[in-house]
């Protein structure tokens, strides 16, 4: 563990900039804390915290100078590695034929990720599985990831809507970043305790900082984040989670919670790990040149289960038990995971205020055995 | 488990990409639909399908199909898809002719087990279009014919003018010992065959039971009734196989697209063992 | 025909089988041993029912004639089915037309003889409308089948 001060925290950034990263991390924006390019300390959300609660967000002025002193906003870092839009191949006439030319993926472009939640680190690990731990291999979401530095920052203050700590994710990182920072602040003391957690990492942090923690210094980093764990309010019952999923195919609850769910898609567009796409074909007016693009997909849309003739999940009930199936039952099976990491994402942009973590409890409450 | 539906290897990166082919022939089986017939070009040095296996075919500018392969494994070079027009893209294809290039990418997902089957009956049941992607498995065991017993196919269709390959049906009957049942919903007064369900076929048969394999290919429904017919004459569970569909845009397992359940229907079917996915079969708007 | 030989018959037909010995007796005072050439006609649709068959080989080709569509075959019956129930229920019309398409032999069952003997013997009546019930109840199913026009939704094309 090393000590990196709140003073010299810039470092860090200059020390990525200088590696040739382009950093990504947390500014406010439009009244929420989102995620875009940044430079320096000051694009940081110093003295911001945030509410959130079911379909409630909102900024608030913390009384101190924390610098991530809030939790997760709507724009989630799946944003970077698996853009909402890419173009996947340009094709021109040729005669009776056409030639088809692949996007390439450009190799150079290296994002470093500032205060990325433990819970966003395994969110990443989950798309990981999806993308690249199959038989086939998402070609540019290789390249993004394996140039992207995660710099991750555990979690001392908890959101409303936070469940990470019954999900396994959270609040503090275990795995997965290469460099995890824990802010301090107190006593007048305002400092990082800082791990690396890959070589890459270590360099990194070797060049930034070579100050030990103290054994108080780095206590005071572990209770803090204790702390966090303790102040969650809710949390989501995973016994045997998948099983009764399985089970409760036509449980009554999903009648109730059909009637409040507008299928806006909302909450597959903040989640983290949802990872549903589309493409879509397109010519010029000449007719002459043709783009496939793939873009974002949520398996709320009625045309999302089209077929010849029909479509297979027309009911709103469907979609959301789909929704909720996939990502606490049949992920497990197709990924070995549960697939939600906890974030709350879902539950404070739903705009009738869903809870995920209630409807489990509802359905367990009322559970037939197959 | 036993007679697990074959899964070919596939090279990293592989599926997604697209390549040009050229449109040999097209043959108008029924006023909608028809058969391609594909030039691989230098594609077809390399590439290989087992039967029940589908390629995703591009038209400029419209978009992809999945379609399944409906030709003779064997013959490199040389591939056939028989395709139901009802959309864009398949309207697309439908106006293809010879000399015209479309995309190809694959193939895609898991075969029929022809290998569990040797030594034993076979029962085929085709419903509608469900024919195009056992066609090949046929191609396959009449090229082996003494290595499986008895060859049944029972097949049907809406009517007579919508069946398909009618010579095929009747030279596999004639001359490869094949028993070709096939009935229509309706007919009229020129149809001699039988009219009805197929899976009142069943009635004409006497199968032996234990030592025969089944595949089905059809709409859902069809497949349900055909499974409880098969099961009421004494077939195993795990000795039937059926071939499922979903909506399909990535074919690779990253759409999410075609889901069943927890199975990708892309790349872990679209052949199925019946245990596993017999407690998805009952499950509306699953 | 030789009563002994028809019993024989009426054994391997899977519509009787299990039938007891006494009501095989009674059965087959009702039987007699039929053969239609192809394209000879066993039914006339409005003409009074009064004979079910048990199809040995061959098939039957039911058949309605539909306004300006013309003739309409609905439904094959082959070997191992059954022909006819309208003997049963009143008002003992047939409703529809039936011909060979491909040479049939059958047991043709006289319904009034049937009839009469249900009455007389309600246990044999009972015996004969519970495997009438199966039969009515697998073909509805096979119909309501053919009603859903499976078809038209193919699978193979995905778009």
């Amino acid at each position: 563990m090393y000590i990196i001060d709140s003073t010299e925290l810039h470092n860090l950034m200059e020390e990525l900039i200088k590696r040739g990263y382009l950093l990504i991390g947390p500014t406010v924006r439009s009244g929420a804390i989102v995620l875009e390019s940044i430079r320096t300390v000051d694009d940081l959300p110093r003295g911001f915290g945030d509410e959130q609660e079911p379909s409630h967000y909102s900024l608030k002025r913390r009384d101190d100078a924390m610098l991530f002193g809030f939790v997760v906003g709507p724009v989630s870092w799946k944003k970077f590695l698996y853009p909402p839009r890419l173009t996947m191949f340009k094709a021109t006439r040729a005669g009776k034929s056409f030639t088809i030319a692949p996007e390439g993926t450009d190799k150079n472009r290296k994002l470093a990720f500032i205060g990325v939640r433990p819970c966003e680190v395994s969110g990443i690990l989950m798309q990981d599985q999806v993308f690249t731990g199959g038989k086939y291999v998402d070609r540019a979401y290789k390249a993004a990831r394996d140039n992207a530095f995660i710099v991750a920052v555990n979690c001392t203050v908890t959101g409303g809507n936070c469940f990470c700590a019954s999900m396994g994710t959270g609040p503090g990182a275990t795995r997965g970043f290469d460099i995890a920072l824990t802010e301090v602040l107190g006593g007048g003391k305002h400092y990082f305790v800082a791990s690396a957690g890959t070589p890459r990492g270590e360099e990194v942090l070797g060049a930034v900082t070579q100050r030990e923690a103290t054994e108080p210094e780095s206590r005071s980093a572990l209770d803090a984040v204790a702390r966090a764990a303790e102040s969650l309010t809710k949390r989501m019952d995973i016994r045997e989670l998948p099983q009764l999923l399985k089970d409760n195919f036509e449980n009554p609850r999903w009648d109730d919670v059909a009637k409040r769910c507008l299928a806006c898609t909302n909450c597959t567009m903040v989640c983290p790990t949802c990872f549903c796409s589309t493409v879509e074909d397109a010519t010029d007016l000449t007719g002459m040149h043709a783009e496939r693009s793939r873009r974002w997909d949520s398996c709320f849309t009625l045309d999302f289960t089209k077929v010849a003739g029909g479509n297979i999940r027309p009911s709103i009930r469907a979609r959301y038990r789909q929704w909720l199936t996939h990502k606490l039952s049949n992920w497990m099976d197709q990924f070995g995971t549960l697939g939600c990491v906890g974030c709350g994402r879902c539950i404070t942009w739903c705009p009738s205020g869903i809870d995920i973590t209630a409807e489990v409890d509802a359905i367990r409450g009322n559970s037939v055995h197959a | 488990m036993k007679h697990e539906t074959i899964q070919p290897p596939a090279a990293p990166g592989e599926g997604l990409r697209l390549h040009t082919v050229t449109v040999k022939k097209v043959i108008w089986e029924t006023d909608d639909t028809f058969t391609l017939q594909i030039d691989l070009g230098e594609m077809g040095e390399t590439f290989s399908f087992l039967p029940g296996q589908f390629n995703m075919l591009y038209v400029f500018g419209l978009g992809e199909a999945a379609i399944s392969i409906s030709s003779d494994a064997s013959q490199g070079g040389m591939l056939a898809h028989t395709i139901h027009r009802v959309g864009t893209v398949t309207t697309g294809l439908a106006q293809m002719k010879r000399g015209d290039v479309i995309g190809l990418r694959g193939p895609f997902g898991t075969a029929w087990p022809i290998t569990a089957a040797r030594g034993k009956d076979v029962c085929i049941v085709a419903g509608g279009i469900g024919l195009a992607p056992l066609r090949p498995v046929m191609y396959a065991m009449l090229r082996e014919r003494t290595a499986f017993e008895r060859i049944i196919l029972l097949y049907g269709a809406r009517s007579p003018l919508d069946l398909l390959y009618r010579v095929e049906l009747e030279e596999w009957a004639k001359e490869h010992n094949v028993e070709v049942l096939v009935t229509v919903d309706r007919g009229d007064s020129s149809w001699k065959g039988y009219i009805g369900v197929v899976t009142s076929l069943f009635s004409y048969l006497k199968l032996d039971a234990r030592a025969t394999v089944g595949y089905v290919c059809g709409p859902e429904t069809m497949m349900k009734y055909t499974i409880d017919e098969m099961e009421r004459r004494g077939l195993a569970e795990d000795q039937i196989y059926l071939s499922m569909e979903r909506n399909m845009k990535c074919a690779v397992g990253f759409c999410g697209h075609c889901q069943y359940g927890p199975e990708f229907i892309c790349k872990d079917g679209p052949v199925f063992t019946l245990p596993r996915i017999r407690h998805l079969l009952d499950k509306k708007e699953l | 025909m030789q009563t002994e030989n028809l019993t024989e018959i009426l054994r391997q037909h899977p519509f009787l089988a299990g039938l007891s010995d006494v009501h095989m007796e009674v059965l087959i005072g009702c039987a007699s041993n039929v053969r239609y050439a192809e394209g000879a006609p066993l039914i006339q649709e409005g003409e009074i029912a009064n004979t079910f068959y048990l199809i040995r080989t061959g098939r039957v080709a039911l058949e309605t004639d539909v306004n300006a569509r013309g003739k309409i075959r609905i439904q094959t019956v082959g070997p191992g089915d059954v022909l006819g129930w309208s003997w049963l229920i009143s008002p003992f019309r047939w409703h529809f037309n039936a011909l060979a398409v491909a040479e049939v032999r059958a047991v043709a069952l006289d319904g009034e003889c049937l009839r009469k003997k249900c009455e007389k013997d309600h246990d044999f009546g009972y015996e004969m409308l519970s495997r009438f019930s199966h039969v009515m109840e697998r073909r509805l199913e096979a119909t309501r089948m053919q009603l859903l026009d499976l078809y038209t939704t193919s699978p193979g094309a995905h778009v």
